[in-house]
This record gives C-alpha cells, structure tokens and sequence, in this order.
C-alpha cells in the first residue's frame, strides 16, 4: 500500500495514497465543514462535485485554496483547515448561497434539521451582505403524491442526482439549464409524476435543506382523529420502530416499540394495529406461491418462470413498471404488507366489529414515501374508498407526537391491539434487507419439508452489501437467494433475469439502500451507515426476543386464515391479497 | 409515472436511430449524437430527445441537462429566414447590440426565439470572420455588412 505523510494542523499524519484532505482530516479528529459533499462508505455512495466551497482549506505553496472533499492529499503536504484566509473564504461562499435563499426558516419544514441553517449557525452569520440587492431565482413548487420540490430552497450540491442516478439508476432528476437558472430537475422541467420517478424518497433523505420534502398528511389525520364518526386503525411498519426514537434523541438502534404505541393511543387512535401482523400474512401469501412456482417448475412447467421476486417494496414496483415491464409476470402478485393491512382492515376486521367501510379510516406509519403514492393507486381501493386513506413518514409522526407534547421518552410501555396487532419475529425483520426472504424462508422451508426449523436465523442472508446471494437448503433441494437493495443493484439482477441468466429461484428486492430502515421517510442520517447498522441490528434483536419467530405459527394469522380467508393464495385471498402490475414503460408511437 | 407517449413520424425516428446507431448508442458520443440531430431537424425538440434516450438508454433528464447547458443546442425551431447578429469584438463596439436590440424591436421577439408565423428567428453568435465589415448580420446564407440600426427595417422587407 502506498501511503502518504502530510501535516494538517500542524499534526503529522500517515494516509493511503488517493485519500483526500478532508477524509484524512476527519482521521485525526479534524471536522472540516461540508455542504454539497457526501459519502456512505459502506454503500460505496459519494457525492462530490465541488461544487459549493465550503471545504475550502489553504495549502501550503499553493496560490488559490483547496475544495479539501476533491483534493487528493499529497507526499509532504501542508495543510491549514481554519486560518484566517479560509474562514473569510467559508463565510463568503455562505454568504452567496444565503443570498440566494428564502428567509423564511421559521415557517420551513426542514427547519431544526436543516444543513444549511446549521452552516450558518456555525458561521456565525448574522448578516448577508448585498441582501437587498441580491436577485432571487424562483422556480414552480411541484407536488407529486409522495414528495413536494420547492427548488427555491436549492443550493445545487446535487445529492439528490447522484441517488436518483447512480445509486438508483432511475434518472428522473438531473442538473438543467446553467448559471443562475440552474435546477435539478425531471427532463423538460415537467412534474415529478411525469418523470421515471418511484417515489423511493433517497432524494429526500439526502437533501440538505427543504427543496425536497414529503408531502405532510399529518393534518388530514388529525382530522379524521377528530372526527367521532370515525374509527380511525393505524398500523406501523417494521422498520419505524428501529428509527422513531432517534427524533427524540435516543441513540440510533433504541427499539422504541412499546413507546411508539402509547404515543399512538395517546394520540387518539381506537386501534393501534402492526403492519408486521400482514407481514406475516405476506409470507403466507407469497411463500406460498414460491413453492407453487417452484414445484410447477420442478415439474417442467415451462409456462412458469423464476425466479421469483419479491413485491413488498412500492418503489421497487415502480422501478419495475417503468423500466422492466416486460418482466412484470416475474414477481409476486402478493401486494404489500401495507396494502394487505387496509384490505385485511376494511373486510375482515370492518366486519367482525361491525363498521361501516366509510367510517373506519386505516393510517399508516411508514419509513417510506412511496407508500404515499402505492395507497393512492386506484387498484388498492373500493369504490373509490382507499384500503389504506393515509400514510404517514416516521418523521410525520414523529413530529405530531411533538406537536401533541407528548413526553415519548417517559412514556410506558404499551402493547398492540388485537388481531391485527400480533406478528413474529419473521415479520419484525421485514424492515432490513434480506429480511422478507428470510422469512419467507423459516415459513416456505417448513411448508415444503413438513419438517420443524431447527435454526431460524439465516444468518448468510443478513448484511449490508448491495447485492448478496445464498443458498438455503430445503432438506436436500438447494434453494438460490438473491438480495439487492438500492434500485441500481436491483438493476444488475433484473438485467441477468431478462437475458435468462438468472441463476436464482428467489430474489428480494428493497429500493432504498439498507432496505426499509434506511427508507426515504425515516429520521434523515446524513450519510452516516453506521447508524443504518444499528437500526438492522435493533430489528433483529426484536426479531430474537418474539416468542413466536416464524409466521405461520402467528395464532392470529391462523385464526384469519381457518376462519375468513381459507387458505393461503385461495379465490378470496386473491381477491383482497394479490394485486396486478401495469406496464408504465415510455412509448414511443409512429405518428403516421 | 405517467406513461409518456412520444409520436414522431417513422423517417424521423428512423433518421435518430440512424445517427445514434452510427456512433454504436456509445454514452459518451451523447453530444455528437446531439449535434447531428440538430443538425438534421434544426432543433432537438422534446420528443427527439425522448427517442435518444430511449436507443442510447440514458435518462432523458440527463440529455435535457445537457442541451440545456450548451448554448448551441437550442429547442426552439428556427424561423425560415435565421437571423444571426455578430456580438463579436469588432462588431459589438461598432454597435452590435444595437442592431441586436433593432431586430428585436422590430420582430418582438427576443434572441433565442422564433416570430410566431415562424418566418424570423435570432440569435447571436461570436465573429463571422469578417470583422473588416463590423457589425455584420447574417440571414441564411446572405451576409449583411456595416448595418446600422436604421437599416434594420430595410432588410427585413426583403423577407417579408
């Protein structure tokens, strides 16, 4: 390896060759500020354009300063981080982009998590010079069904293009136009909703200020809690109670489980229900069908294709819409643990306790934005009444417990209700990548041999590279595994499925990186993996303490199934568990 | 995402697929493929750059991005008559920009822009090579030299 020996600080200092000043910086303690630029190692995502100068450091013998995110460091080198010379040059740059920002930080929906107001609060900015003088650019606010851009509030550091780009491979947002007219924008500057857009939210979770947002449905729920006519169910997703707490300023990987339910009685819901409950029911439904397919294909079925794919992720099938619609009979027609919840809610549940379908509301908290769009699409509704009305972000809900001055840190502990309310370890770990495969695979494994599962944790599905495989044996017949998570990785394999090269009978599929606890509607982590880890880590420590470990040993879910829906994938099961996919593939016609 | 539906005659989606096959659909020929194809339709409108996107499988935002970017790419269509006025050294201090601002007064339109019954269009360029004529305007192929302001009614009853 070769390394290199330079002073920073007047700290001498070894680093790898290649390794840039801020990076090596950051390994002796030294925090240089940065604003455009991002790195999530362990997910090999980095986002440099240089492009604001905040970063800026003198080096020795050098004329101009040094954008330190962009520069390598070299043999010998001097480098100073905070003289004279470069705080000017920070608050200057800051200046600039401030000039050019609304000031309306009070009324901002970023506000108290916003980078740029904490640059500028770390600067000491208590003027911007030329204010007064100083043209605005003004874009269109664009609202779409999951996330609103207020480009107002952009300052280009291009986080959002670098995942919707390369991470994601969807393409929907790139730079436009140039100079003071600069954008990041869909092509020609058109609505998000008309753009290749899935609605996966990394542009959000990524955005340092609040040119990207989601759509608040905090005030339609609360509505609706206010209303006495209304019975108002809500269900929260795997991946919120690993995350919820960081909000309030317990460490990242706290399960707030049990708080996050008080908190949720508090607020006023008559039934606090757990979207793991139809996780379970997924892998009854989909596990199921697997082994359908897989048995058929064994058979030399050759109308039945593999692998199969799984189809809980609402970006995801956006993905797939858009850019593979060839392949839509490939994944599951299991809808997702979110949409099996409402139509479960508004049959099975509606019926037993005698409520009518258009007074009962059924919420859901979810660490997605794409959830939002996914409860809006006309196939998950009846007679134009949603089976899931709302659906709200971890950090929605988080700032509603806020706003109803809830203490959540000294809440006690509470319990779901019942029946919707009961699920397993295997649907706790719906939340991390990997985790819908591997419980599917407890579930599908038992289905197949008859036999009892030793060992529950598929301990060679778990982790945090981008695409895994592995192979699990079902009593002699080797079952194929593949894991991708971020829609660039999931890219990679579907391109192997449509040339026939897949070598798997199952794959798993997450469109946000680290799966649903790095979804784009969880407490932003600002780059940070360490703190995906340990919410993966919080979701399977939850997974560990469930007396129940595998789904279809969920006593709720049997009762459903003896007493409502018959069996797994049965006429009445498909009616309100399974859905359709649509080819949404741009169409290029021949106008004659 | 809402289906986006992209009509375009046969010949010329044929034509765009000839010119980006000819640079075997490579990413990085993205602005050859694009000087071609404005070369050949004399803009690159939307639904052009919608069928690039779609041979060399790169996001149509991207190739928006870059013909936004480059002055020369233009997605307006240039009127029959394409004025274009020399904003060069020796042009502009012999009083370019006030034949520019003549022609603009006079059409009403800006530079950039077609008229709307598509006759005139302008735009403005750096040196013709001949500055020996300063300011210099040019009309399709024919070449006006030392224009003043004044004549600018003049020429444009030529095309009219």
């Amino acid at each position: 390896m070769d390394t290199i020996k330079l002073t920073i600080d007047n700290k001498q200092l070894e680093v790898e060759k290649g390794t840039s000043i801020y990076n090596a910086a950051k390994s002796i303690g030294i925090d240089i500020p940065v604003l455009c630029y991002m790195s999530m190692k362990d997910l090999c995502i980095e986002n440099k354009p240089a492009g604001c100068r905040i970063c800026v450091v003198e080096v020795e013998g050098r004329r101009n300063l040094a954008p330190s995110c962009s520069t390598d460091c070299q043999d010998n080198m001097v480098v100073r981080t905070h003289t004279p010379r470069v705080l000017n040059a920070r608050k200057t740059v800051l200046e600039f982009i401030l000039s050019d920002h609304p000031k309306d930080c009070l009324v901002c929906p970023k506000s108290g998590h916003c980078e740029l107001q904490d640059m500028a609060v770390k600067m000491g900015i208590r003027k911007i010079p030329g204010e007064e003088i100083a043209e605005m650019s003004t874009y269109r606010l664009d609202t779409s069904p999951s996330i609103i851009r207020d480009l107002d509030k952009c300052i280009m550091c291009r986080r959002c293009e670098t995942m919707c780009n390369e991470v994601q491979t969807v393409g929907a947002l790139s730079a436009v136009n140039r100079g003071f007219y600069a954008a990041v924008a869909p092509a020609f500057e058109q609505n998000l909703e008309h753009s290749p857009c899935t609605y996966c939210g990394q542009c959000v979770a990524v955005c340092p200020t609040g040119a990207l947002t989601e759509v608040d449905h905090t005030p339609e729920v609360m509505t609706h809690l206010a209303d006495p006519k209304k019975t108002v169910v809500v269900q929260t997703a795997p991946a919120v109670r690993a995350a919820l707490g960081e909000e309030f300023g317990l460490e990242p990987g706290t399960l707030v489980t049990g708080k996050m339910v008080t908190a949720l009685r508090q607020l006023g819901f008559d039934y606090v229900f757990d979207t793991d409950f139809a996780a379970d029911l997924t892998i009854m439904e989909e596990g199921t069908e697997l082994l359908n397919r897989l048995s058929a294909h064994l058979k030399g079925d050759k109308e039945i294709r593999l692998p199969i794919l799984t189809s809980c992720c609402p970006g995801w099938v956006n993905f797939f819409e858009t850019y593979f619609p060839d392949l839509k009979n490939v994944p599951s027609t299991s809808k997702s643990p979110q949409q099996m919840f409402g139509a479960i809610a508004k049959s099975y549940f509606a019926e037993k306790k005698e409520i009518r379908r258009e007074d009962m509301v059924v919420v859901s908290i979810m660490p997605c934005l794409a959830k939002k769009y996914e409860c809006q699409r006309d196939e998950f509704s009846v007679d134009g009444n949603p089976d899931v009305d709302l659906s709200i972000s971890t950090r929605e809900l988080a700032a509603f417990i806020k706003q109803a001055n809830i203490d959540f840190d000294s809440l006690p502990e509470g319990e779901f209700d019942n029946p919707l309310g009961e699920s397993t370890g295997a649907g706790v770990i719906f939340g991390a990548t990997g985790g819908v495969i591997e419980a599917a695979a407890r579930t599908a494994y038992e289905m197949h041999t008859g036999k009892n599962l030793e060992k529950v944790d598929f301990e060679q599905l778990r982790g945090m590279d981008g695409v895994r495989e592995a192979t699990v044996d079902f009593d002699g017949l080797p079952i194929n595994i593949g894991i991708a998570h971020g829609l660039g990785n999931a890219r990679k394999l579907l391109d192997d499925v449509r040339s026939g090269k897949s070598k798997y009978h199952a794959i798993e599929i997450m469109a946000c990186p680290g799966g649903c606890i790095g979804g784009g509607g969880q407490p932003q982590h600002h780059g940070q993996t360490e703190i995906l880890k340990a919410r993966a880590a919080a979701i399977y420590t939850e997974d560990k303490n469930k007396k129940i470990r595998k789904s279809h040993e969920n006593p709720f879910i049997k009762e459903l199934y003896s007493t409502y829906l018959g069996e797994p994938n049965s006429e009445l099961a498909h009616k309100l568990l399974h859905t359709k996919y649509f080819d949404k593939k741009k169409k290029i016609i021949v106008n004659q | 995402m809402s289906s986006i539906k992209i009509k375009l005659k046969k010949q010329d989606i044929d034509k765009i697929k000839e010119i980006t096959a000819s640079f075997n659909n490579e990413e990085h020929e993205l602005i050859n493929v694009l000087h071609k194809c404005q070369q050949h339709f004399g803009y690159l409108p939307a639904e052009v750059q919608e069928v690039i996107s779609d041979e060399m499988d790169i996001p149509t935002a991207k190739i928006y991005g870059i013909v936004t970017f480059y002055s020369f790419f233009t997605m307006t269509p240039k009127g029959k008559n394409p004025i274009s006025i020399c904003m060069g050294t020796a042009c502009y201090v012999r009083g370019g920009e006030k034949v520019l601002d003549e022609f603009k007064k006079e059409l009403g339109i800006e530079a950039g822009q077609t008229t709307k019954d598509g006759k005139f269009s302008i735009s403005s360029l750096r040196c013709v090579g001949a500055c020996g004529l300063a300011p210099v305007v040019l009309i399709g192929e024919k070449t006006y030299g030392r224009v003043a302001p004044d004549d600018v009614k003049e020429i444009l009853a030529e095309y009219k």
